[in-house]
């Protein structure tokens, strides 16, 4: 019996969300009383493995293949699955990002194994296995039993605070011998930015909607966001007059996000719009109208114009920046 | 190639979401619509078909759910698509939904199948995954644009930071998100017309254990009021988001 935990790399490195969920699943070992695994897939040298121990993993398995160098649900499925049948593993937890929402639901199948699907916090019981989870966008959260004797967890970003210790994991380079015939999809480009802070993974995020009136008003958003090491978004009808770009729209068809501090400036709060931002820790709200649905979802308020508003918060930033 | 459209009945998006008891959805004056993101799918679909006459064949709505669920289904037929399938059942958990999808698919032979990567109820991004798994076909997340040139499928996927394009071969299942249409397409009057005549193939379920079961719900935390402070002293708010809140 034991904890297995998918820690996905980027370009090589591992990131808050990769230590988040190796904290998250520690503690989820430490419930049953077993250890944990973090199976890695990909080149990773032994430096950025070795990290995983120091959030709680006491074994870490690392598999390079050419073969599985983009993501292939099937491949990955295969392998993760084979891991954790090896491992006999009881709780297998993946992050609730594109990868795992690609991998958990194929692994379930396969290895016959309940699903719950961007938890939140650790099991309430381990007898029944009860998890906890958004539904209906955020408007309710639901206590679901998972029957197998194998579960599949998914972790929401930013739910679990990181726990760091000093452990020193084993780390295990496995050679992996894939069936080719596994692997269908076929990568024939690549357009990606390097090295740009994800609105998913940042921890402060600026976010415009209509009430920004142009697309040549965005500088201060954009100032302000960068005085605070955060990330820009924006509400759907931004994006759909593309004054800003896709990935930056937030809500229940867009992003879902819960950063630190979420700053929504003209942004006039609907269902929609809240669905992907209401798990954040704290919401202000900037908006010229007082009784704006934002309101009643954000910790603290402004009212005023945007235009106005924001060059003096950037200046108040700047002020407690520099002192 | 035959297309395949599965879709989740959900409540319309601004729906006030209440329950009676911790149990049960209280469903009285809920208006029920096709998941937005299955309503985008369908509307690709249709672009497919209508860009591609001689090589997509038909787009088919398929939905595992009761019978109340039809003005949904009747709705996806009057946006275009060509006929429907509903298996005759409640939804009891994603692995059920998938594995009555696979029975669909087998029955069929569709080529590309597509689903949404979320229903907006029970937010679980899982039954496409499934579905794949159980027809052992690929499968692609994340896919915000499907192509077909020169006969050929291929798919935009997002990726952190960016997009990859893939090709592959049906069959496949495509779990798609925004950016895979630009609106969803409405229904004409001549289409709710001529969707009144179009078949829906009732299925009945196979016997398929559900694993999950959901055992009651609540409401969010309750927010606690909005502090209001002057627009004219953004330093009191920086003080307070640095020094009482410490997330700056
Ligand atoms: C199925 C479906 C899915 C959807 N998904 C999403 C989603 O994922 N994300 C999303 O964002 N929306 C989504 N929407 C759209 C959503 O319903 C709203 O229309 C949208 O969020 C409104 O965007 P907004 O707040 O920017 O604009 P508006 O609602 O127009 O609000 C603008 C706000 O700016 C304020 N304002 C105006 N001028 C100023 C100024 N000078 N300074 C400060 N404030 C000012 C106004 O008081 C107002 O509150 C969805 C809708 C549907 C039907």
């Amino acid at each position: 019996m034991s904890v297995l935990v998918y820690t996905e790399n980027w370009e090589g490195k591992f990131k808050k969300l990769s230590y988040e969920l190796v904290s998250y699943a520690a503690a989820m070992a430490e419930m049953l009383n077993t250890s944990l695994t973090a199976l890695s897939i990909g080149e990773v040298d032994s430096a950025e493995l070795e990290s995983l121990g120091r959030f709680g993993a006491s074994k870490i398995v690392s598999i390079e293949n050419e073969k599985l160098k983009n993501l292939d649900n099937q491949a990955y499925t295969a392998v993760i699955a084979d891991m954790a049948k090896k491992l006999g593993a009881r709780v297998i937890i993946l992050a609730n990002n594109n990868t795992g929402k690609a991998v958990a639901p194929r692994l379930s199948v396969k290895l016959k194994a309940g699903v719950g699907a961007g938890v939140s916090r650790l099991p309430s019981s381990l007898e029944p296995f009860t998890v906890y989870k958004r539904v209906y966008s955020g408007n309710a959260y639901a206590h679901i039993v998972i029957k197998t004797e194998v579960r599949i967890l998914t972790l929401a970003q930013n739910s679990f605070d990181i726990a760091e210790g000093d452990n020193k994991p084993e780390i295990e380079k496995l050679s992996y011998d894939l069936d080719p015939a596994l692997v269908k999809t076929e990568v024939r480009d690549v357009n990606k930015q390097s090295g740009k802070l994800l609105l998913t993974d940042a921890e402060i995020v600026v976010s415009g909607g209509r009430g920004m009136r142009s697309p040549d008003n965005w500088a201060p958003i954009v100032e302000l966001a960068d005085l605070l090491g955060g990330a820009t978004a924006c509400s759907r009808p931004v994006s759909d007059e593309g004054w800003r770009p896709h990935e930056e729209h937030t809500g229940q068809t867009g992003k879902i996000i819960a950063p630190d501090l979420y700053i929504a400036v003209g942004i006039s709060g609907a269902t929609q719009h809240i669905a992907g931002v209401s798990a954040s820790k704290c919401i202000v709200a900037i908006n010229t109208d007082k009784d704006a649905p934002v309101f009643d979802v954000a910790k603290y308020g402004m009212v005023g114009d945007a235009m106005k508003v924001l060059p003096g918060l950037i200046e108040a930033v700047k002020n407690v920046k520099s002192a | 190639m035959k297309i395949l459209v599965c879709i989740s009945n959900v409540p319309d998006t601004t729906t006030r979401i209440r329950f009676t008891g911790s149990k049960k959805l209280d469903t009285a004056g809920i208006q029920w619509v096709i998941n937005p993101w299955d309503e985008l799918s369908l509307t690709r679909a249709l672009e497919l078909k209508d860009a591609n006459p001689g090589l997509v064949e038909s787009v088919t709505v398929a939905h595992v759910g009761p019978v109340s669920s039809e003005p949904t289904i009747r709705k996806a037929l009057a946006i275009g698509a060509d006929s429907a399938i509903r298996v005759n059942s409640d939804a009891h958990d994603a692995y059920f939904v998938a594995a009555q999808l696979a029975e669909v698919v087998k029955a069929d032979n569709f080529d590309l199948i597509l689903c949404g990567i979320e229903s907006s109820d029970f937010n679980g991004s899982t039954v496409g995954g499934m579905l794949a798994e159980f027809l052992q076909y690929p499968s692609v997340s994340a896919v915000s644009g499907i192509n077909i040139e020169n006969g050929n499928l291929s798919l935009t996927r997002e990726i952190d930071g960016g997009k990859e394009l893939l090709s592959l071969a049906v069959p496949f299942v495509a779990i798609v998100q925004k950016g895979i249409a630009k609106e969803p397409r409405i229904a004409a009057m001549r289409g709710i017309m001529m969707a009144r005549s179009k078949p829906i193939k009732l299925v009945e379920p196979v016997m398929t254990e559900p694993l999950t079961e959901i055992v009651s719900y609540e409401m969010p935390p309750e927010k606690e009021a909005c502090r209001f402070i002057d627009a004219d002293k953004p330093g009191e708010l920086i003080d307070i988001l640095q020094n009482v809140e410490k997330v700056i």
